[in-house]
């Protein structure tokens, strides 16, 4: 094994002592050392709820270890707040989106630190410069002045990267900050990251998508249960070999079985809304995968919220299991019980009950399951349902009594695939369903996915990890600036192929 | 309590059902314990605050107040708020009186009728703020003034004196308990069990913790709030007619500034104004600490702006404790 120490290297410019840090009940981290040298990045790796955000939140002054201690530059560090951090050099995009929804983007970058002209905002001034933020990491399409509310959970994650690129710091923490980004933007920002190290900055990079590590970091620190197990330079081991440090096993293969498509389940036919999403048809039958490609913006996600109500669509019609007559779907409840379950990308604004049990939270879309007599919940019963749902995903957590909220990230995001998994809908949407689950969660859910196609569920995946389409789908779907591009069967796709498609809209719109 | 690694549920062994005592004492024990120490202090410092009369000022305004908090727990909890308890009481209390004085109507049938009041007043407070979706603090401020209005107007601004036909509610005694106290504790275990057993309940938290999320896993929360306002509406009725029983009469000023102090009392119980946290046993209790307060202080012969200030203190003082609590709840779960 590899030891840093035995490199010839420059003084590191962050240093952590034996750091450990206990919430009730589990050892969030036991004892971690790290080096972190100028201009390096270090991608910190593990499964859910391995400690990466835990440790990323104790550098940045979110958290307070219980023991150890941190060198910055040398000097001790202990961090009283964020803010202080910050005046230190040290600053971290988070792995939940900490946006406030209501405020427009340019308010939002510069919410610490308003310019005031006789006590009022400088609107001219934030605007602009909130524009030359965002263009410089090619975000030409989003304006300052508009609402955080407005845009998807990846514009909304560009828009945190750029706030915190454009503040300037030593030592940047980007926690899973790819996790709902396309192949476009993640090279943007990669860009930008390799911008930074040859300025000398310091850079953690958490992140599940392995070909990112591989490709952007210098050195590799692998986390399990809270404990260091290895720090490896990243030309000196494979992505296996990393994988197999994360879990402590090998993971079997992504298995794309050959699945023979039965009868239509959905058709959608001329679905409207403004020039978000303009005349899409298409169809899913039962026991297929189809997924969704597209950059980010080209309207996958309002798509999806369309055809559940959750947004009124200006027209068009979708069609249920063959049938001639439209679907009177006009509210996500009538979706809900037409069979239709769609599973949102923003699940901390659009799926958690945070603050309440892992219980409560898989059990709310089908309570009458659970509560048999008059409304009465039997307590039994919805502590099995939910210790059952939650199995199948192998949620990491004290119990099902546990609050979401203290779960991390990855976990976070079991709980809502497992909600709908509970409420077993025939047509099943997800969209992003592997935002932050760790690689070897990641295959279970393909799995899952691959054995409720073959139960006979039609079942559509946007995502913004092509890779990921390419492994599961039956047909990939390419969206491109509010239209349907292409759809690919099967055998018929190429990365490239794709690409061109994803582009496409854009490029005639500039013609 | 014991560290150790995070693991993966142990899914071989079903889910064991595990009374939590720690989060149980966390819960109650601070107000069991203010509540015991205001009742200890006012007796040390004052002679007559273990007298007859003491007992009956509080007994006489507990049942109205906890009934009304029963309901304002629920609006609190869907993230709501409702302004208008207080004259709706007044103007469920009015039409009782007219209709048993002026038209001579049965008990009972002026009972529904103020019940029948009550109920409209909520359901307006519930569909205007859902269907436009309206902040419930503009819509029911608004239905403060319509309410108190109509209830001057239904009695042309009179006192009602009934007399004992109405009198018999409060008068009835059950086991040493009046009526009006036995319906009051019923309200308060009836309304704590929908709160925390039934899917009815479990909607409300869930509401008041992240609608949105509600609305997109199919379950509609209009009608759940429309529901809550409904009940606090019926709920006030119901004060009403205790009321009026106990004073044989039916006042149209009755109720003024019944919201704050029903605000207070579950505030003071820890229900949060931010919604999704509420207990209904606990506002109880917000109750009483609120009613021992005002009649020990008057034993103490207290002004009236005293009370005010020390009230007032009362419940800042009690949020920031409950701010302790449940950071305490918290790290004990
Ligand atoms: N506020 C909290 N209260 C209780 N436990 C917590 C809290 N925050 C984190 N934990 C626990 O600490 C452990 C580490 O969590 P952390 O968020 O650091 O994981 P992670 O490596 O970032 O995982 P992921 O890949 O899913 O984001 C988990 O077991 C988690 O449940
Ligand atoms: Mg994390």
């Amino acid at each position: 094994m590899l030891k840093h120490t035995t490199l010839p290297m420059p003084p590191p410019l962050l240093q952590l002592r034996l750091l450990s840090k206990a919430y009730p009940g589990v050892r969030a981290l036991a004892e971690i050392s790290l080096d972190l040298l100028p201009g390096e990045v270090h991608a910190l790796v593990g499964e859910n709820g391995a400690g990466k955000s835990t440790l990323g939140r104790i550098v940045c002054g979110l958290t307070h270890s219980d023991s150890g201690q941190m060198l910055l530059r040398g000097q001790p560090y202990s961090p009283a707040s964020r803010p202080d951090a910050r005046r230190l050099g040290v600053g971290m995009v988070m792995q939940e989106l900490n946006l406030i929804p209501t405020l427009t983007v340019a308010e939002n970058v510069f919410l610490s630190r308003m310019p005031r002209r006789l006590g009022f905002i400088d609107y001219a001034t934030i605007n602009s410069q909130t524009r030359q933020i965002l263009h410089m990491l090619g975000l030409v399409d989003i304006e300052p002045d508009r609402m955080i509310a407005s845009l998807g959970v990846g514009q909304q994650q560009m828009v945190e990267i750029a706030d915190v690129l454009s503040r300037k710091c030593d030592v940047l923490i980007l926690d899973e900050p790819t996790a709902a980004l396309t192949g476009r933007e993640t090279d943007l920002l990669f860009k930008q990251i390799r911008r930074l190290k040859s300025e000398g900055v310091a850079i953690v990079y958490i992140s599940h998508r392995m070909e990112e590590i591989k490709r952007i970091a210098d050195r590799i620190t692998v986390l399990r249960d809270g404990k260091w197990i290895a720090t490896h330079q990243a030309a000196g081991i494979s992505i296996d070999e990393v994988i197999r440090l994360m879990v402590g096993r090998e993971l079997g293969e992504a298995s794309s079985r050959k699945r023979t498509p039965g009868p239509v389940a959905l058709r959608v036919e001329n679905l409207r809304r403004g020039n978000v999403v303009r005349d899409v048809s298409f169809q899913v039958h039962r026991g297929e995968i189809l997924g969704f490609a597209g950059l980010m913006g080209s309207g996958r996600t309002e798509t999806m919220r369309l055809i559940f109500a959750a947004d009124r669509r200006d027209a068009g019609h979708v069609y249920l299991h063959g049938s001639s007559t439209p679907a009177r779907i006009r509210s996500p409840r009538d979706a809900v019980r037409a069979g239709i379950a769609l599973l949102t990308e923003d699940r901390k604004q659009q799926g958690l009950l945070l603050p309440m049990p892992i219980r409560a939270n898989i059990t709310l879309p089908k309570m009458s399951a659970v509560a048999p007599v008059a409304g009465w919940i039997s307590g039994g019963k919805e502590r099995t349902a939910a210790h059952r749902y939650a199995r199948v995903l192998s949620v990491r957590a004290r119990s099902t009594e546990q609050s979401v909220v203290e779960l991390s990230g990855g976990n976070q995001q079991k709980v809502i695939v497992a909600r709908w998994l509970y409420r077993d809908c025939d047509i099943l949407i997800f969209d992003e369903p592997t935002r932050g689950i760790d690689v070897g969660a990641k295959f279970e859910i393909y799995h899952l996915l691959s054995d409720l196609a073959e139960q006979g569920k039609a079942i559509v995946v946007v995502s913004s990890d092509l890779q990921e389409l390419m492994a599961i789908s039956d047909r990939i779907a390419v969206m491109s600036a509010g239209r349907l591009a292409a759809i690919f069967p099967r055998g018929q796709w190429t990365q490239d192929s794709i690409m061109a498609a994803a582009l496409s809209g854009y490029r005639a719109a500039a013609v | 309590m014991t560290v150790q690694e995070a693991k993966v549920l142990d899914y071989e062994t079903p889910p064991p059902r595990r009374v939590n005592y720690t989060a149980f004492v966390v819960e109650y024990l601070g107000l069991v314990l203010a509540l015991v120490g205001l009742i200890v202090i006012f007796g040390l410092r004052s002679r007559s605050f273990f007298s007859p009369a003491t007992f009956r000022t509080i007994a006489n305004q507990i049942p109205a107040t906890v009934i009304v908090a029963v309901g304002m727990t629920y609006v609190l909890i869907i993230a709501g708020i409702d302004l208008s308890v207080g004259s709706v009481l007044a103007l469920s209390g009015a039409v009782l009186g007219v209709l048993m004085k002026e038209y001579h109507l049965s008990l009972f049938v002026a009972m529904a009728a103020a019940l029948g009041t009550g109920l409209l007043c909520g359901l307006v407070n519930g569909i205007v703020s859902v269907r436009w979706r309206l902040p419930s603090f503009i819509v029911t401020l608004g239905m403060l003034e319509i309410a108190r209005g109509l209830a001057h107007m239904v009695t042309e601004s009179r006192t009602q004196y009934i007399g004992s036909a109405v009198g018999v509610i409060a008068a009835t005694s059950l086991a040493g308990l009046s009526l009006p106290f036995i319906i009051a504790i019923l309200t308060a275990l009836l309304g704590q069990l929908v709160l925390s057993c039934t899917v009815f309940g479990r909607y409300m938290v869930a509401i008041g913790t992240n609608e949105e999320a509600v609305r997109l896993s199919g379950v509609d929360p209009r009608p759940v709030k429309i529901a809550v306002f409904a009940i606090v509406g019926v709920l006030c009725a119901v004060a009403a007619i205790i009321d009026t029983s106990r004073l044989e009469s039916a006042a149209p000023n009755a109720g003024a500034g019944l919201e704050l102090q029903v605000i207070a009392a579950t505030v003071i119980g820890g229900t949060s104004l931010m919604g999704g946290r509420g207990s209904v046993i606990r506002s109880l209790f917000g109750v009483m600490i609120i009613a021992v307060l005002g009649a020990g202080l008057a034993t103490l012969g207290a002004r009236d702006e005293t009370k005010r200030v020390v009230t007032g203190c009362v419940i800042v003082a009690a949020v920031i404790l409950d701010y302790y609590r449940h950071r305490l709840g918290r790290s004990s779960r």
